[in-house]
């Protein structure tokens, strides 16, 4: 056909999943998954303790009751399940590649959550407390620009609307 | 011939379907087939460059799409 010659070698990479899976362990990324339950953090603190961490910082995404001038009484959250978990990883392997000695797991809640729900939560543990402070933000920065995962908005006056922070 | 190609959030209420049949032939280059989508019902709400996803990559507008591959025009992020 034409054009299947000039178009062919733009194939994408493969990544092998074991290989990813020994590569996170070695980088310090001890979980992420896009979850459906609530996000127990206890649990998500334990994945990132360890005897060497003398800090942990934990950023929690929490639904709010006002965005825009308008009462919310709740959010629909959607992923792209296995795009957004990959993309989350890659984010992961990035930030501890930049800050060595990291441990990190990140969790992103789907579903219909209320009012004060925990949507994301973001563990970091490092010897030191900038490094797990820093990186809790680069991964939280990273997470909103990159990864497809969106919200509808539900208001208290019946309305519904998807989020766009490009508009 | 056609295209599958995923839709999420705000395209698939526009589209009213989570899995649109784009009517042109692999390969082509995700700008075909966006121009392709656009012309479509429900079209407009696309921008010319909208975000799109092969194989669960994030990809170019002159990237190729091939037989098998799983396309996504993904609207606006907004996790977190």
């Amino acid at each position: 056909m034409k054009g299947t010659k000039s178009l062919s070698f733009r194939r994408l990479p493969v990544v092998d999943p074991d290989i990813a899976g020994v590569s996170d362990h070695i980088s310090g990324v001890r979980r992420v998954a896009i979850v459906e339950a609530p996000i127990d953090i206890q649990a998500l603190t334990c994945h990132v303790q360890d005897r060497g961490i003398g800090a942990v910082s934990i950023f929690l995404g929490t639904v709010r009751d006002v965005n825009d001038g308008k009462d919310v009484s709740g959010i629909d959250y959607e992923a792209y399940h296995p795009m957004a978990e990959r993309e989350l990883r890659a984010i992961a392997c990035e930030v501890c590649d930049r800050f060595p000695g990291l441990r990190l797991a990140i969790e992103h809640r789907v579903g219909t959550l209320s009012v004060g729900d925990v949507s994301v939560a973001i563990a970091t543990a490092h010897a030191r407390r900038a490094p797990a402070l820093a990186a809790a933000k680069e991964v939280i920065d990273a997470l909103k620009r990159r990864v497809p995962i969106w919200k509808r908005e539900h208001y208290v006056d019946g309305a519904r609307r998807w989020v766009d922070p490009t508009a | 011939m056609s295209i599958p190609v995923l839709l999420f959030a705000s395209y698939a209420d526009a589209f009213g379907t989570r899995q649109l049949r784009v009517p042109l032939t692999a390969p082509c280059t995700v700008r075909e087939l966006v121009a392709g989508i656009r012309l479509m019902p429900g079209g407009h709400v696309l921008p010319i460059q909208p975000l799109v996803a092969v194989n669960h990559q994030w990809v170019l507008e002159d990237v190729a799409i091939l037989e098998g591959d799983e396309v996504a025009v993904i609207p606006p992020v907004a996790g977190g």
